[in-house]
């Protein structure tokens, strides 16, 4: 992250993405990206622009609507010493092609005795908010956290997504870089060059004193929306952006959590059993002695994402819920005080 | 059939002749020891469908790739696999090709280009299609091959998988082994088509069938599959018809529901390498005499292969760690 203020203009975390890859693909012959769409269209969210008149349909490859066999193609391809960018369009379509997830991309190596490496990256978009209904808007990271041998990333900002893309692609390991469709065209200042954000390294976006509010990918601007409204109230949010949710960079989250005493986590998947849950239960095993307050969640209901604009505005965590659930963790008393 | 004998070297035909000896022995003795206990999990044995393996891996070079299946073990040792390492990984064993941490349903050399026997029926096909992509995407002329079975060609990520290969013009042949059976239901109560080759036109990919217990039958539809990959001209399927002696899983032949013993006899005594010993007597090839000195050189090399494996530890407890993640 050596960002020089000279080469550092803005772009949107479309254009992040789009201006990675092709940095990328220039510099290593051994990239290339598949997926549907990504070829002659440049991807349906643009994410591909110009790759495939940048380097021939070989490098950016239209493939059929065959998620198991585009996962497949990475994994072979990978195997056997490439490093490919294959793209699933929407997060939901993980679950056609979870046994290639699954079963094969997270275990090889390890079934295989540590003999192969997997220098794979599954580009997605996930999150609700363009009344995309039920299957066109799933953010489905918990259940990628729970196989051993992926990685998951969710970025928030552009400077972020191009950074942690570029550490996902260079990563030897079977790596899940998710967008949130809403922040595509979100635009923020992005170095010109080449640089890498570790996976696996939180960000502490907002130092504060009371309360350590813990979010991801959207959820960091809609948990900064609600740490601003708090602070009009007197409640000072440490916010802290994971970037990546797996590794997990729960020392960050404790470091904090043993200063504010408070802890908040925010998330646009489903509250129930999903990684706010896990964060919990790390925090409450490591901080105990050092909360006031129980850690507390803010999530989706536990049911589908709806179609329409009413409903789904309901479902998808805002500033005001966050806030709520901020105030209620910070308003309770502090036990002996 | 009978004449292809004459129409493939002698070099050829010894190392089919040793590839089939090389997985029948070493299946008849993983076998007995998954009897005697001494094999933890699941075992599916190759014994009957030799001809299959031996007759593609004869036509591969050893840098071509082969994806395979759960009964993968005669996939490794026709592509030329290390006895004595694949028999410790069966016992779990931290010599074996995967430290134990695969065993027989994930064994794998990727040295030489065997991309692992795989747990989850049809999934090791879009793997090996992937290879392929790689291959075409380095301009080199290395081919792979997809191992299944007909039971697999029912399965969503086998028809991706060569569709994608197809839509691609892939470097890649689609090797059907068909032993008549998924599991135990025999294929005519999974199927409405009669041979499973069929399944190919739909992809605009040409198609053979043979009789998949004649080794020098595949080999010769293999060679042809295999040039045609490496020329460019895309992918190519095989179905050969072959036949399993033991069950899905394990060991027990005979008095099972799910087949007759008078057809498991019949397919035995169809059997591929007695088949191609009395090819190569008859055309005065190779004497009796020395086709007992190949069985007691590839017996010896088995007995040493089993000898290293029981003798072998197992992984120690606190390598349970080890290679979930690589580590740069």
């Amino acid at each position: 992250m050596s960002a020089t203020d000279t080469q550092t203009r803005e772009l949107t975390c479309g254009g992040a993405f789009n201006e990675a890859l092709h940095q990328l693909m220039a510099e290593d012959p051994d990239i290339f990206v598949a997926g549907e769409d990504v070829g002659g269209v440049g991807g349906v969210f643009g994410g591909f622009a110009g790759l495939q008149d940048a380097h021939g349909a070989m490098r950016a490859v239209d493939t059929p609507i065959s998620e198991q066999a585009i996962i497949g193609l990475g994994i072979g391809a990978a195997v056997t010493g490439l490093r490919p960018v294959v793209d699933l369009m929407f997060m939901d379509f993980a679950l056609v092609s979870m046994d290639q997830i699954a079963n094969q991309a997270a275990k090889l190596k390890y079934m295989f005795g540590g003999k192969a490496k997997l220098p794979m990256t599954i580009t997605t978009a996930g999150g609700a908010g363009l009344s995309a209904a039920a299957q066109h808007s799933q953010s489905l990271e918990a259940m990628l956290c729970h196989v051993p041998g992926l990685k998951v990333v969710m970025p928030s900002t552009p400077h972020d997504i191009k950074g942690l893309l570029v550490a996902s692609v260079r990563d030897d390991n079977p790596t899940i870089f998710v967008q949130n469709k809403r922040l595509f065209g979100m635009s923020g200042p992005v170095p010109e060059e080449l640089y890498e954000i570790p996976l696996g390294q939180a960000n502490i976006v907002r130092e504060g004193a009371d309360v350590t509010v813990v979010a991801y990918s959207r959820m960091l601007h809609e948990s900064m929306a609600a740490a601003e409204r708090l602070a009009d109230e007197g409640i000072d949010c440490e916010v802290i952006d994971l970037r990546t949710v797996l590794p997990l960079d729960t020392e960050t989250v404790a470091t904090s959590a043993r200063k504010t005493n408070r802890v908040v986590i925010v998330h646009e998947a489903v509250r129930f059993a999903g990684l706010g849950a896990e964060i919990a239960a790390e925090i409450q095993e490591s901080c105990f002695d050092y909360l006031d307050a129980p850690v507390g969640r803010v999530g989706a209901p536990f049911t589908p994402v709806p179609f329409s604009p009413s409903l789904e505005a309901e479902y998808v965590p805002s500033p005001k819920r966050i806030a709520e659930g901020i105030r209620a963790t910070v308003g309770r008393p502090v036990p002996g005080a | 059939m009978n004449a292809n004998a004459l129409n493939v070297d002698l070099n050829t035909l010894r190392d089919l002749h040793l590839r089939m000896l090389r997985i029948r022995l070493f299946e008849e003795a993983a076998g007995k020891i998954f009897e005697q206990g001494k094999m933890p999990g699941f075992i599916h044995l190759y014994v009957g469908q030799e001809a299959v393996a031996a007759g593609v891996c004869a036509a591969l070079r050893i840098d071509d790739q082969v994806g395979s299946t759960h009964r993968g073990h005669g996939h490794l040792v026709a592509k030329g696999g290390d006895l004595s390492l694949m028999m410790a990984e069966l016992m779990g064993k931290a010599t074996g090709y995967c430290k134990g941490r695969g065993g027989s349903m994930h064994i794998s050399d990727l040295d030489l280009g065997m991309l692992g026997a795989n747990g989850i029926v049809g999934a090791g096909a879009p793997i090996a299609v992937g290879a392929g992509f790689a291959n075409k995407y380095r301009g080199n002329d290395t081919v792979s091959v997809a191992f299944f079975g007909d039971g697999s060609t029912n399965i969503g990520a086998f028809h991706e998988a060569a569709n994608m290969a197809a839509a691609l013009k892939l470097p890649v042949v689609f090797a059907c082994e068909n032993n008549e059976y998924g599991e135990y239901t025999r294929r005519d109560a999974t199927m409405a088509i009669t041979d499973v080759v069929e399944r190919a036109a739909a992809y605009g990919m040409p198609g053979v069938i043979v009789d998949g217990m004649d080794a020098v039958a595949v080999y010769e539809a293999a060679t042809e599959a295999v040039a045609r990959a490496r020329a460019g001209d895309g992918p190519s399927f095989i179905e050969a018809k072959t036949y399993r002696y033991y069950n899905h899983h394990g060991v027990q032949v005979l008095g099972m529901k799910y087949r007759s013993d008078d057809e498991l006899e019949e397919a035995k005594g169809r059997d591929p390498i007695p088949l191609l010993e009395k090819r190569m007597a008859d055309a005065g090839l190779m004497s009796p005499e020395e086709a007992q000195a190949v069985h007691d050189q590839v017996a010896a090399d088995v007995a040493a292969a089993v000898e290293f494996a029981e003798s072998s530890p197992f992984p120690e407890p606190d390598t349970l760690f080890d290679d979930v993640y690589t580590v740069s």
